[in-house]
């Protein structure tokens, strides 16, 4: 019973994950750089709908949405601003200039909200969990909300890349930038597009991060977006299917190391599992080889 | 509104097009890679029903000239009037959208998209159905929607690649993937259509239909194509008109015959004759 509990809180755990580095997959998979300021905007998100509903005791709902929003006018604002410049520049100058957002967002945070933490309420605060088994099986509302949402999300994701109009262009961007732009589409507002979208999906990530682990700082998004990182290259950076895979994956390896390793060592063996999986196949699990041209 | 435009008396239009507006005229048209001139004193009129053909040795800057026209590279020197607009200040999607499209040397095919969505890309600014009805699934989205699928087999039909829709573009035989650029191309709805190399790896026979389809193409949609190509039988085949480009410029123009019969083409292609 233990057993199942674990997999099923791992892949809560994993789902946030997994929404996460959708942001670093299809940003990385449009405009084929880094956004290591994708994690920071999951604390904005997280700390907008605190002060929803602490401040303005608004209820949860309106918090997420506010939240939604504002982080999907950052995500825009932040590539007009720092990446939109340095579209022709080398990678390291748009990895380095990525640090740096990722610093001034932690910052800002840091001047606004002050370095004490906040204790967040869950967005689901007094919803009922499940109990199963007789009460052998207690699983929070947090953790099924998680799991729901990222199933909605992925559906919603899978739908707009596949049938949608903009969402063929976002992946005829990502194949080819250069031809797309020939065939007539705006590369510029693809772009943004990506980026809102990633940016409004960090925002619900941060909402369920803090339902489920309460404590909430300028650092919070720091940690969760480097694992989230690490879960978009173990499934195949650019790849959405293997966002989602990575992450449930690096979710379940990090509940299982914590219950029956080390809590300690949890974090060590997560990244040991994508160095091993990076060293056996390169291009992570879902990932597709690329051919350079000669 | 026809009025007489005067024609350059470099032109090589066919008759049938003299008193329209030239669908592409250069002046000057140049372009300088650092110290490197690759193309200089580029001028070109197409007429809106023509058939032109861009011939020269490798290296001479044939593609080099598709790119200044469909603004990867911006001109360092001259105009391009585009149906008689000069397109100085467009960028290579507004290019498109003024009426250029373009297939490429080597493929360039959105390889993990169907067959289908490749059409669908390049009907992209005529599909107008918004991001929200697209999510919201409301009745314009469907409406749009099935109007582009429809365009897109009305298209693909041409080259008779209709049972290929749902097909992987990457995964179309070759010959295949280069109809399909073209499909795509015209799906962008150009007055003048550029093909680079079309019957590049094309066996003879699939040339000749290649030939046959590049003329139905521009007499179903009235529109001017001007390819570069190093199949001669091909080019005195079907083109109305030939520049032919050397180290960057132009050295000869004419109908097919007169450039067979001219001594600097034939210098240019096999170098000089002997002397005596």
């Amino acid at each position: 019973m233990n057993l199942l509990l674990n997999l099923i809180n791992g892949i809560s755990l994993g789902s946030i994950y997994a929404i996460i580095a959708l942001g670093y997959t299809m940003v990385y998979g449009i405009a084929k750089m880094l956004n290591f300021a994708h994690g920071d905007v999951i604390m904005v998100g997280a700390y907008i709908c605190f002060c929803t509903v602490s401040y303005l005791s608004l209820p949860p709902a309106a918090g997420i949405l506010l939240a939604m929003l504002v982080c999907t006018v950052l995500g825009i604002v932040i590539e007009r601003l720092a990446y939109k410049p340095l579209r022709s520049a080398p990678s390291l100058a748009v990895l380095i200039t990525a640090i740096g957002v990722s610093y001034f967002l932690q910052n800002a945070a840091l001047l606004i909200w002050k370095s004490d933490p906040k204790v967040f309420t869950s967005v689901v605060d007094g919803w009922p969990g499940l109990t199963l088994f007789g009460g052998q099986l207690r699983i929070s509302a947090v953790t099924i909300v998680t799991i729901l949402a990222n199933i909605v999300i992925m559906i919603a994701l899978t739908l707009f890349t596949g049938k949608t109009k903009m969402g063929k262009a976002m992946r005829a961007v990502s194949e080819d930038k250069g031809a797309a732009q020939l065939m007539g589409i705006n590369v510029n507002s693809t772009i943004s597009l990506t980026f809102a979208i990633g940016s409004g999906l960090a925002a619900i990530a941060g909402v369920l991060l803090c339902s489920a682990y309460p404590t909430l700082m300028p650092t919070t998004g720091s940690m969760p977006g480097i694992k989230a990182f690490t879960a978009a290259v173990l499934g195949g950076i650019g790849s959405i299917p293997g966002a989602m895979l990575g992450g449930i994956l690096l979710g379940v390896i990090e509940i299982f190391a914590k219950a029956y390793i080390s809590t300690q060592l949890s974090d060590a063996i997560v990244f040991a599992v994508l160095i091993v999986v990076l060293l056996i196949k390169p291009t992570g699990l879902l990932g597709k080889k690329i051919n350079e041209k000669v | 509104m026809s009025k007489m435009v005067p024609v350059p008396s470099n032109s090589i239009i066919p008759e049938r097009d003299l008193d329209k507006i030239p669908v592409l005229e250069t002046k000057h048209l140049g372009i300088d890679f650092g110290g490197l001139t690759a193309v200089e004193d580029f001028n070109l009129t197409i007429g809106r029903t023509e058939i032109a053909g861009l011939i020269g040795p490798n290296g001479a800057g044939k593609t080099t000239v598709f790119n200044l026209l469909t603004k990867v590279y911006q001109p360092t020197r001259g105009t391009i009037l585009l149906n008689g607009t000069d397109t100085a200040n467009l960028n290579a999607v507004q290019v498109n959208k003024a009426g250029i499209a373009r297939t490429f040397q080597n493929i360039r095919l959105f390889s993990n998209l169907t067959v289908e969505d490749n059409v669908k890309i390049g009907l992209h600014n005529s599909v107008n159905s918004g991001m929200f009805s697209s999510i919201l699934r409301l009745p314009r989205h469907w409406k749009s929607e099935r109007a582009a699928h429809e365009q897109a087999l009305d298209l693909l039909s041409i080259f008779d690649m209709q049972d290929l829709a749902d097909h992987e573009a990457g995964a179309l035989p070759y010959g295949a993937q280069r109809r399909l650029e073209i499909v795509r191309a015209l799906a962008t709805n150009p007055s003048l259509l550029l093909l680079d190399e079309p019957a590049a790896g094309m066996n003879p026979s699939e040339t000749a239909e290649l030939m046959e389809n590049i003329r139905k193409i521009r007499d179903t949609f009235q529109i001017a194509i001007m390819l570069i190509e190093h199949d001669m039988n091909l080019v005195m085949g079907i083109c109305e008109g030939i520049a032919v480009l050397n180290y960057g410029k132009i050295i000869a123009k004419g109908t097919p015959s007169e450039i067979q019969n001219n001594p600097q083409v034939i210098e240019a292609y096999l170098g000089k004759q002997k002397e005596g």
